[in-house]
């Protein structure tokens, strides 16, 4: 028996399909021989792809191209801006050992600063944020006034991941550049969705990665200002102006620049047409759903985002059932084992363990239609029903 | 039929899965998170609750091509199983949570849910045969193979439960059922069979008891106690708490003064109120007569006395017994008296091969002691 495939996918904030310009622009060099560090021809011409895709990507941010880092993705970029962005803060004036950051970070970051907490005497400080998700500027502004010789670093995302409430990142900015301490912001969501120009930005560290955007998996990039020093992570050969050693992907880099640059220059559109779609989403939901709740600010947020809270039900009963539909959604975060956790997120917005397992994540992307919509639509009223009485049964024989 | 299949990762829910597929019924599969912080990689023989467990399950799903999830019951199985577990111990009592998790985990929980959720059946791994009775009720009878049945721990289930089980495995042999495996490419054919109780990880149930018991405050058993000649009341050496120890148990008393005659010396009795383990010879473990209480039966209860085969642990042997029900009462006296019978234990009542219930033991005594 096989089991449905999906035919509605509403998950484009975990991974969205690649572009087919970026599938071109990597596939035409997948059979290229050649180091981009190597010194001959072959290696010169693998470099130039490189330096090329460089160039493409600073253009597209607002970035010079020396201060684009080649990554294997979003994860590694956080990691590296966090923790090496801090040593190299660290090892020049040994005072400063605050990060702050918010409470709804990604774990790419959360997990990045609690680690270092535990083996390089970190003192982090996770900002709170309010019903929508946003953090609360007044308390990054009273955390840095306390003593700004002590922060090595703030962290703060562009936008958050699960309820795509959009971050005040320019607030942020210019409360920390008052102190001259650097910043450093998770932009995997928001580019392509919102503007997110490296130099108007202000920040000092940006974390992006290729398959969120219509790149490919296992590539991405922290755009990170010349001025700011960085303690790499891994160590070898030195490529990457010696941040960021390890042997350049060469097609991987060029579907990620393609796949950047399109995003960018299509931002505003796509924002237009997957907005449209979302409200419709959220409408829809609602109509059939009286009192589903859309969660995050419902103004400031990522386009494709919608996050709903249907009381009364299990998440993962819900995604199972749509599943089951050929239905295609998130309950926010996952755990390696598979097991739904209730969001830290929702959690940190003030919700209850409860509210928070009661949620779902849908989001557009590029491929998404009315169809999908209306399907979701048409299959949401009847498994919300279910997945109720699923949680509310009395016990057999008990 | 909507099957879920629980997938525990190992050989037999695989095979028991794919046969559902097999039967044309439309199968998904879940694996169920029970450990509240679930350990990478299995030490030693166990079969569940690992990161490594959930991976072999998902990789079984992918091979017979059917959804799979994992479901968090981790809480309830430490509410329902685990503090269980724990309090019946503290109150000196030997209980097996195994039976406790198929009648409140997988047969409650999940299959309350999966009901919810619009399942008709939850299949499972279990050696167990169902059968249509003349009532037109589902009757549980033992496992075609004597050696891997397992309807002593289902002896739980009650209809509404049975009624939505499925055991594709009872008709088969174990050894049948790992050939089954390979030959459906299924990974886990190899994996060695789980034992032990699959939240205690290293297998060291003493030690494990031993460090939650102690962290309850108040609980008498934190305290050590004596250990006393149960003929003379002669205190022979101390423990540091009687959650080490079951009726039974003949080592690791720790008393260094050997017998007058030499014969070895078991635990009759744990008093966990005082502290005091009661050991004996081995006659003093021998009991006919056992008070059980909480029945819980496959079908309708039975009328007032029945000739029955009782079994008293799981894989142990089968006793001949006269049974008598009045309400929640149950005595069961046994043809030749058994040995090692501990209070907490369940007593699995057959007719023939067909379970007709169980019951959990109260208390134990020999005719002749209390007549003599």
């Amino acid at each position: 028996m096989d089991q449905p495939a999906t035919t509605v996918y509403l998950d484009h904030a975990a991974t969205t399909p690649m572009l087919p310009e970026a599938i071109q622009a990597m596939a035409e060099h997948l059979g290229d021989v050649g180091n981009p560090s190597s010194l001959h021809a072959a290696g010169r011409s693998a470099r130039r792809v490189v330096e090329e895709s460089r160039e493409r990507i600073a253009q597209a941010l607002g970035s010079r191209p020396g201060e684009v880092v080649f990554t294997s993705g979003g994860t590694e970029s956080d990691n590296l801006a966090v923790k090496g962005i801090f040593w190299a803060r660290r090892t020049e004036d040994p005072r400063r050992v605050r990060i702050l950051s918010s409470s709804v970070e990604h774990h790419a970051v959360l997990d990045a600063l609690a680690w270092l907490e535990t083996f390089a005497q970190a003192r982090v400080e996770l900002l709170p944020v309010d019903a929508s998700g946003a953090v609360e500027v007044a308390a990054l502004r009273a955390a840095v006034e306390r003593d700004p010789a002590s922060v090595a670093l703030v962290s703060v995302m562009s936008a958050n991941n699960e309820v795509g409430t959009l971050q005040p990142v320019a607030e942020v900015v210019a409360i920390a550049a008052d102190h001259g301490i650097p910043v450093h912001t998770d932009a995997v969501q928001a580019l392509g969705q919102v503007p997110v120009d490296f130099g108007t930005l202000g920040v000092d560290a940006l974390t992006l990665t290729g398959h969120k955007v219509g790149g490919p998996f296992g590539v991405g990039a922290l755009v990170l200002r010349r001025e700011v020093a960085v303690t790499p992570l891994l160590h070898g050969g030195g490529q990457e102006r010696d941040i960021r050693s390890g042997t350049l992907d060469t097609p991987a880099i060029a579907g990620l620049a393609r796949a950047v640059e399109l995003s960018v220059r299509h931002q505003a559109e796509h924002a237009l047409r997957v907005g449209r779609l979302r409200d419709d989403l959220v409408r829809g939901v609602q109509e059939q759903v009286p009192d589903a709740l859309l969660n995050g600010d419902p103004v400031r947020r990522l386009p494709g985002n919608a996050h709903l809270t249907f009381p009364g039900c299990q998440g993962d009963s819900l995604l199972m059932l749509l599943d089951a539909r050929g239905i295609a959604c998130s309950t926010g975060s996952a755990c390696s084992a598979g097991v739904p956790q209730p969001s830290h997120v929702l959690v940190a917005m003030g919700r209850s363990d409860d509210s928070a397992r009661s949620s779902l994540r849908f989001s557009l992307g590029r491929t998404s239609t009315a169809q999908d919509v209306a399907a979701l639509v048409a299959a949401i009223g009847p498994v919300v029903e279910r997945a109720r009485l699923s949680g509310s049964r009395a016990a057999v024989g008990r | 039929m909507r099957v879920l299949a629980a997938l525990s990762g190992g050989v037999d829910s695989a095979v028991a899965a794919a046969r559902a597929v097999d039967a044309g019924h439309q199968v998904t599969g879940i694996h169920l998170a029970l450990a509240r912080h679930p350990t990478s990689y299995r030490s030693g023989a166990r079969g569940c609750c690992t990161l490594e467990d959930a991976h072999d399950a998902r990789r079984a799903a992918d091979v017979l091509g059917i959804p799979f999830y994992v479901w968090d019951l981790s809480e309830r199985f430490h509410e329902d199983v685990v503090e269980d577990f724990l309090d019946e111990y503290a109150a000196g009592r030997t209980p097996h949570p195994c039976l406790r998790c198929n009648e409140r985990i997988k047969f409650a929980a999940v299959l309350d849910r999966a009901l919810g959720l619009g399942f008709d059946a939850v299949a499972t791994g279990h050696y167990a045969r169902l059968r249509t009775g003349r009532d037109g009720g589902v009757e549980l009878h033992r496992a075609a193979d004597g050696g891997k049945d397992q309807s002593y721990v289902l002896g739980v289930l009650t209809q509404p439960q049975l009624a939505h089980a499925l055991f594709p495995l009872g008709d088969s042999l174990k050894s049948d059922v790992r050939r089954e495996a390979a030959g459906r490419g299924l990974l886990v054919a190899d994996k060695p069979d789980s034992h032990d109780l699959c939240f205690v990880s290293d297998g060291d149930t003493a030690g494990w008891l031993r460090e939650r018991l102690t962290e309850r405050p108040g609980d008498p058993v934190r305290h050590a106690g004596d250990i006393v000649d149960d003929a003379t009341g002669e205190v022979l050496g101390h423990h540091r708490g009687s959650y080490g120890f079951t009726v039974g148990q003949r080592k690791g008393l720790g008393i260094e003064r050997p017998t007058a005659d030499g014969r070895p010396r078991f635990v009759l009795a744990i008093e966990p109120s005082s502290g005091t383990v009661r050991v004996g010879p081995r006659e003093g473990l021998s009991v006919d007569r056992i008070t059980a209480g909480r029945p819980r039966w496959s079908g309708e209860a039975p009328p007032g006395a029945l000739s029955a085969g009782v079994q008293l642990r799981a894989h142990g042997a089968e006793h001949r017994a006269v049974v008598s029900v009045t309400g929640n009462d149950v005595e069961i006296r046994l043809l030749e008296p058994a040995q090692g019978v501990a209070p907490g234990q369940s007593a699995v009542i057959y007719a023939g091969t067909r379970v007709v219930g169980s019951a959990t033991i109260e208390s134990t005594r020999h005719a002749r002691s209390v007549t003599g």
